[in-house]
C-alpha cells in the first residue's frame, strides 16, 4: 500500500500540512473559516518534530502489523484487508487511550474537542493526501 | 466437528479466530463462552453503565457479521465443565460434548473475591461483565444513593468514574494498600488521582480493608460494610473490584500446567501438546521483569491469541513477550505507563523525571536501557517509549530528551527513526506474525 513517508532532509517546519491537515478534518474545509470561526476547532492528524535544523512530519504508517488495532479494546481500530488502511470508527472509540501506548510511533493523539482519540486517515476522496499536496518543498511523499 | 475449539470469547479468542483464518480459510472453528453475548468491549461496560452506550453494535468488538464472515459455529451462554484432553474434547453444560484437534483456553480472568460475610446479599456487585454493568444499572435506577467500592484498582476507578455521573450518588472506595493503582502509577501520579477523586466529592478511605459486608434492617439486602478498624459504612451498593485471577479450574484433572495461571511456552502451548492458552488465564514472559507473569491487559490478550492461532493452524509465530502497558482515562486525567515503571531499590536503576503543571513525566533506566515510564497529562508519546523499551534500545546518547516537553521520533538518533519510519510497521520483533503473515494490502 501507499504511504506519507516523510524527506526529513527538504522539510523545513512550514507546518503547512498540519494547517491542511486540520482544514481536511474541519467542518467547512475552508482553511480561513476552519481556523478563524469553527467551534471546536479543528484537530490535525500530521504532527511536525522538530530537533535544531532537523524536522520532520509524521502520520500514521497504517502498519503492516498495527499494533494499535491488536491494542484496541473497543473494536474502533481494524485494519481494512483490502486497501490496507488502519481505519478508525469514532462511534465505538471509548477513549482509553490503550492505542497512544501502542503506537511505536506517537502518531494517535487524544481529540481536543472530545474524549476520543484522532488520528490520519490518508483522506478518503482525495487520490493523493492532503499533506502530501500542500508540502511546498516535497517533504512528504507518498509511495 | 471443530479442528479448532476456542474457549473465551474475548480479545484472546477473537484474536485466535482472525489469525487462524489468515493462515487455515476452511477449517471448522467453534467458540465456546459462557456469556450469551457477541464479543463486546469490557472496558466499554462503564459507558454503559453511564447510560452513555445502549448495548448495540457500537459496543460490539467486531461487526455483527463476525462469526458468519469467518465460519465461526457459536456455542455462547454454555459453560465448559471439563476437558478431556487425552479424548480431546470438551464437554459442555448443555449435555454436549466438542472434539478438537487444537484447542485454546482463553478463559480470562474471574473477580477475586475475598472471603468474608455477605457477599451473597442482594446489592454485591463485580463490576466485569455487561451483565454486571445491567444489574448495576438498575440498582441505581432504583434510587440506590450510597455506593462503597472495594479496591482502588483500575476496574474500581472505572466503576467510581461512572458512579460519578449519576447525580446524588455518594462513593466511598476503600483501597487496602496506602495508594490506589499501584498495578499502573508510582506514588506522585497514584496522588494526582486520589486528590481528584476527593475533589469530585468521593470519600477516599486508603490503608483500610471492608473485613463483612452487614445486612440491612430486613436481612436480605446490603445496609453497609463494617471495616477493619470497627467502623460501619452504611450503603446500598457495594462494588467488589479487589482484583481478577487466572480462571485455570478447566486445568484440573489434566496435563495442563498452571501455576498462577496457565503456563504456555513461546508459541502459546501448553504443557499439553494441542491444547494453547493465551490472555488473562496465562502467564506470559515479562522481558523487562525476566519472568514469567500473568499480564492481564487486553493488548497482551490478543497478541497472544493472535500467536496461538498462528500456530494451531500449522504456522509458527513466536511470542517474545510483554511487559505491562497501562492507559487510563478517568477523572479527566490522561495516563500512561509501562514496564518497571516504580522499581524496586534493588533493582539498583535511575530515574530522570519531570515535572510542570498538570504534566509528569518519568523514565527509569537500567544498564543504559529504558525499563519503564510514566507519563501524566501528556501522553502522546507513550508508544515511542513503550517501544525503545521493547527493542532495548542504548538510549545514553539522548537519555534527557526522554522527558523533554517535545520528546517524539525527532529526538531519537535519526538512523534510528529512519530505519523505524522505513520499515511499514512490520516492528521486527516481539509477537511479529510468520514470515509472509504480515499484512500487505494490495498495491
Amino acid at each position: 500500500m501507499k504511504r506519507v513517508y516523510p524527506a526529513e532532509e527538504f522539510c523545513v517546519a512550514c507546518r503547512l500540512c498540519e494547517v491542511y491537515c486540520a482544514t481536511e478534518h474541519s467542518q467547512s474545509r475552508d482553511v480561513i473559516r476552519a481556523f478563524k470561526e469553527e467551534q471546536p476547532p479543528p484537530t490535525k492528524r500530521i504532527f511536525l518534530q522538530q530537533e535544531g535544523a532537523a524536522s520532520l512530519a509524521i502520520n500514521c504508517r497504517h502498519c503492516d502489523e498495527p499494533r494499535c488495532v491488536w491494542a484496541c479494546v473497543a473494536g474502533a481500530l481494524t485494519k481494512d484487508p483490502v486497501t490496507g488502511v488502519v481505519n478508525y470508527q469514532p462511534e465505538k472509540c471509548i477513549g482509553c487511550w490503550t492505542c497512544l501506548v501502542a503506537c511505536p510511533y506517537g502518531v494517535i493523539v487524544r481529540d481536543p474537542n472530545r474524549p476520543k482519540i484522532a488520528k490520519c486517515d490518508l483522506c478518503p476522496g482525495r487520490d493523493v493526501p492532503v499533506c502530501v499536496a500542500v508540502c511546498p518543498n516535497r517533504a512528504l511523499v507518498l509511495s | 466437528m471443530p479442528k479448532y475449539l476456542i474457549v473465551g470469547n474475548s480479545a484472546g479468542g477473537i484474536a485466535a479466530v482472525e489469525a487462524i483464518r489468515q493462515v487455515d480459510p476452511k477449517g471448522s472453528i467453534a467458540i465456546v463462552s459462557d456469556e450469551p453475548y457477541p464479543a463486546y468491549s469490557r472496558p466499554a461496560i462503564a459507558e454503559f453503565l453511564m447510560g452513555e452506550r445502549p448495548f448495540d453494535e457500537r459496543m460490539l468488538f467486531r461487526d455483527a457479521d463476525f462469526y458468519s464472515r469467518n465460519r465461526v459455529e457459536t456455542h455462547l451462554g454454555v459453560k465448559v465443565l471439563r476437558l478431556d484432553v487425552g479424548g480431546r474434547k470438551a464437554v459442555l453444560d448443555n449435555g454436549e460434548a466438542l472434539p478438537w484437534e487444537r484447542l485454546l483456553l482463553a478463559t480470562g480472568g474471574t473477580p477475586i473475591m475475598p472471603p468474608m460475610q455477605g457477599l451473597a446479599l442482594e446489592g454485591v456487585h463485580t463490576f466485569v461483565t455487561l451483565d454486571d454493568a445491567r444489574r448495576l444499572r438498575q440498582a441505581l435506577l432504583n434510587g440506590a444513593k450510597r455506593v462503597v467500592v472495594v479496591g482502588g484498582g483500575l476496574i474500581g476507578c472505572s466503576l467510581t468514574h461512572s458512579l460519578l455521573q449519576y447525580g446524588g450518588v455518594q462513593v466511598t472506595l476503600v483501597e487496602l494498600r496506602e495508594r490506589i493503582l499501584t498495578t499502573m502509577m508510582d506514588t506522585p501520579t497514584s496522588q494526582r488521582v486520589e486528590a481528584r477523586l476527593r475533589k469530585l466529592g468521593v470519600q477516599l478511605l486508603t490503608g483500610r480493608s471492608v473485613v463483612r459486608v452487614l445486612p440491612d434492617a430486613p436481612g436480605a439486602r446490603v445496609g453497609g460494610v463494617l471495616l477493619d478498624n470497627g467502623e460501619e459504612l452504611p450503603c446500598d451498593l457495594v462494588g467488589m473490584a479487589v482484583g481478577v485471577r487466572p480462571r485455570t479450574e478447566l486445568a484440573h484433572g489434566t496435563p495442563v500446567r498452571v501455576q498462577r495461571g496457565f503456563l504456555v511456552d513461546r508459541h502459546m502451548e501448553t504443557s499439553a501438546p494441542g491444547v494453547y492458552a493465551c490472555g488473562d488465564a496465562a502467564e506470559s514472559h515479562d522481558f523487562i521483569y525476566g519472568a514469567s507473569r500473568v499480564v492481564a491487559i487486553w493488548p497482551n490478550a490478543y497478541i497472544g491469541g493472535r500467536i496461538a492461532g498462528f500456530n494451531m493452524a500449522g504456522d509458527a509465530a513466536q511470542y517474545d513477550g510483554c511487559t505491562a502497558m497501562n492507559a487510563f482515562s478517568y477523572f479527566d486525567l490522561a495516563l500512561a505507563s509501562g514496564g518497571m515503571f516504580d522499581p524496586e531499590a534493588q533493582e539498583e536503576c535511575t530515574t530522570l523525571s519531570k515535572e510542570s503543571g498538570e504534566v509528569y513525566r518519568k523514565v527509569v533506566l537500567k544498564h543504559n536501557r529504558l525499563v519503564g515510564f510514566v507519563l501524566l497529562g501528556d501522553i502522546e508519546q507513550s508508544g515511542v517509549l513503550y517501544r525503545l523499551m521493547q527493542e532495548q534500545v542504548d538510549v545514553s546518547q539522548f537519555q534527557e530528551h526522554l522527558v523533554a516537553d517535545n520528546f517524539g521520533l525527532v529526538k531519537l538518533p535519526r538512523p534510528l527513526r529512519q530505519a523505524w519510519i522505513r520499515e511499514d510497521g512490520r516492528v521486527p520483533q516481539k509477537a511479529t506474525a510468520p514470515a509472509g503473515r504480515a499484512h500487505k494490502a494490495v498495491e
